[in-house]
């Protein structure tokens, strides 16, 4: 690919205090992450929770502020835009929340929670063509529009999160982050809102950034996965070729926690499990190496870097591959 | 060990569980699958005589734990005339544990329903208790509160607050919906672990196919209030009989990798007293006949020890 990508995050490092026994501690919860967001692609990460995933859609939508770092939207920087510019990126970059209860304001409607974007950057001429577009937009993800009349207590679940869709392509935006959009759903309302997510993109010719620790899910909608572990990238690649393939031990164990059908798949009694490690003790070598059936005493010691693997386009950090 | 003879719980006219019937025997998971509202829950609640009140209630049928009717009982009466103690573990780890108490407290607490010990000794049995369910430095997190630990830690403390009664049968109403794939992975391990160690006879229930798959021995599918498909997990997942269950099975995300879209169940389920007259799938239904609308489906046994209750269940070839 030789154009620009749309989205260009560099080297983005975001900390936040910790109080603890009287102490304040930094804790790194994204530390040091490198991706690209190419227009038109599905770009998910994965990993398990405080992994820093949802820091790094936070970060770059400004809702956390990173310390270090650069996010390039279309070779603008976003980290430091402000005013208009800032406006215009926050109509550009959406995002769909994961708690599809706690993310409507429970005292306005409907219509206003999908409006209020709009209204607040005067994307809306009159009150006719507001009422329209809301009503458009509600159809477009496949609700009645006469849900714009209505409160979030009155919706159930699968169809809030339509709600929070709604209001993420309402003035249709360049990317979307979805953060775990789908993770408080019952599997046969998750299947609905994926396939809805995937239809959107298409129609509106969306780029996302899809955030998940479900690779399964991942391995459905995305194009590219990053996987992180405890705020770093340790591997990256095309969906189906990193699936097919997983090199890094992490995207392995990941890939066999998976829920599927299958006799081999079976958790017995002698099954063995291990426990993520704490966030303010970090091992000076690779993060994964107390959980790491392959770890050496270098492992221990210094941290691998992300490395090309091959000339597939796959990027590993890890000392044993 | 527990068994559901024709439960029905009704509010007011409406039957929110519809003659629901199992059985689990000792060291054995029965897991009870279905989407929100099919009235999962409500049966668990029922079993632990749990059913909110005023609201719903037992209509008929009965709960046997160990041979004996505890339908009518108070789950303290249950207690006072010493049946055989089960106990619940619930989805959110962190909305059942009391915020402003220390774990080791809320642990001592369930230790002294069952059995007369001091406070220290009930505090010894608490740190074995967090050691029973792999809490790392026992002693020290017995003084540690809900939010300094994480969700997969709280949800091993809860396990052991329901351990603390030596329960015969565990109830676990989806005690791993809220977790990461990871933990939920340690927890399923943890929990198929002490079902074995201690004999018990566990109520697994979930929405997820995959959860069922791996951990349990035999499974119920729920849809609106009743159980359409009862029999061993591996007969279920190489040839289910009930449509639902099938569909279910096809929305799994892990099923349509490489697909452009994922199997979904058209339409919604019923709502208790919107039921049709017929099969209350059948508009859902992709194995629909014209006589679905109009005739409740009969409880075939399509094999031995599993039941279908669908007028024209599936057939997989090779399958007698």
């Amino acid at each position: 690919m030789t154009s620009l990508p749309l989205l260009d995050v560099q080297d983005l490092k975001t900390s936040f205090s910790v109080r603890r026994a009287g102490r304040t501690l930094r804790v790194p919860a994204v530390d040091g992450v490198s991706l690209t967001l190419a227009a038109g692609e599905v770009l998910g990460i994965v990993g398990e929770s405080g992994c820093g995933k949802t820091t790094v859609g936070r970060s770059v939508m400004r809702l956390a502020k990173a310390d270090s770092g650069k996010v390039l939207f279309a070779g603008q920087d976003v980290l430091h835009a402000e005013g208009a510019d800032l406006n215009q990126m926050r109509i550009d970059i959406r995002m769909v929340f994961q708690d599809p209860f706690a993310s409507l304001n429970p005292r306005r409607t409907i219509g206003h929670s999908i409006g209020e974007a709009g209204d607040i950057n005067g994307a809306f001429d009159s009150s006719l063509e507001r009422a329209e577009k809301i009503a458009a937009s509600l159809t477009a993800v496949g609700l009645d529009p006469s849900f714009a009349n209505r409160f979030p207590h009155e919706l159930s679940g699968g169809q809030r999160q339509r709600v929070g869709i709604a209001r993420a392509v309402l003035p249709v935006p360049k990317i979307v982050i979805a953060d775990e959009p789908v993770s408080a759903l019952d599997v046969s309302v998750q299947a609905q809102v994926l396939n809805l997510l995937m239809d959107l993109r298409e129609d509106l010719n969306l780029s996302m950034i899809f955030i998940s620790h479900d690779i399964g899910v991942i391995g459905f909608v995305s194009d590219r996965v990053a996987v992180m572990y405890m705020g770093r990238i340790v591997e990256s690649d095309d969906t189906k070729a990193l699936l097919a393939a997983p090199a890094h031990p992490y995207t392995k164990a990941l890939m066999e926690a998976i829920p599927v059908v299958g006799a081999d798949r079976r958790i017995l009694p002698s099954t063995q499990v291990s426990e993520p490690p704490s966030q303010f003790q970090r091992a000076s070598g690779c993060a994964y190496a107390p959980r790491c059936p392959l770890a050496t005493a270098e492992c221990r010691e210094t941290a691998p870097l992300l490395r090309p693997l091959g000339a597939t386009g796959r990027l590993v950090a890890c000392h044993n591959i | 060990m527990l068994s559901v003879e024709n439960l029905t719980v009704s509010v007011g006219p409406f039957d929110l569980v519809s003659d629901v019937s199992f059985s689990i025997g000792r060291g054995e998971i029965l897991g009870l699958v279905g989407e929100s509202g099919s009235g999962k829950s409500m049966t668990s609640l029922a079993v632990m005589g749990l059913l909110p009140r005023p609201g719903p209630s037992i209509r008929s049928g009965r709960v046997l734990l160990d041979g004996a009717d505890v339908t009518p009982l108070e789950p303290w009466q249950r207690v006072e005339h010493g049946h055989v103690p089960m106990a619940m573990i619930f989805q959110e780890p962190m909305t059942s544990l009391n915020p402003v108490r220390r774990i080791g407290d809320q642990i001592i607490e369930a230790v002294q329903v069952r059995e007369k010990l001091s406070v220290a000794q009930a505090r010894v049995r608490a740190r074995e208790l967090l050691e029973q369910v792999r809490i790392p430095d026992a002693a020290l997190q017995l003084s540690a509160f809900p939010h300094q630990l994480s969700g997969g830690m709280r949800q091993r403390v809860m396990i052991a607050v329901a351990l603390a009664c030596r329960p015969q049968v565990l109830i676990a109403d989806e005690p791993t919906t809220a977790l990461d794939v990871t933990v939920q992975f340690q927890i399923l391990g943890l929990l198929r672990r002490l079902c074995d160690e201690l004999h018990m006879a566990m109520l697994f229930i979930t929405h997820d196919m995959g959860v069922i798959a791996q951990l349990a021995d035999r499974l119920a599918v729920m849809y609106a209030g009743r159980v359409v498909e009862t029999a061993s997990v591996g007969a279920v997942f190489d040839a289910p009989s009930h449509p639902y269950s099938r569909a279910l099975m096809d929305c799994m995300p892990m099923h349509s990798m490489g697909k452009r879209r994922l199997a979904t169940i058209g339409g919604q389920a019923p709502r208790p007293g919107t039921l049709p007259k017929g099969c209350a799938f059948a508009p859902r239904c992709s194995n629909l006949r014209d006589t679905c609308h109009h005739i409740p489906p009969p409880r075939l046994l399509v094999a031995p020890g599993h039941e279908a209750l669908c007028a024209y269940p599936l057939v997989t070839e090779g399958v007698t």
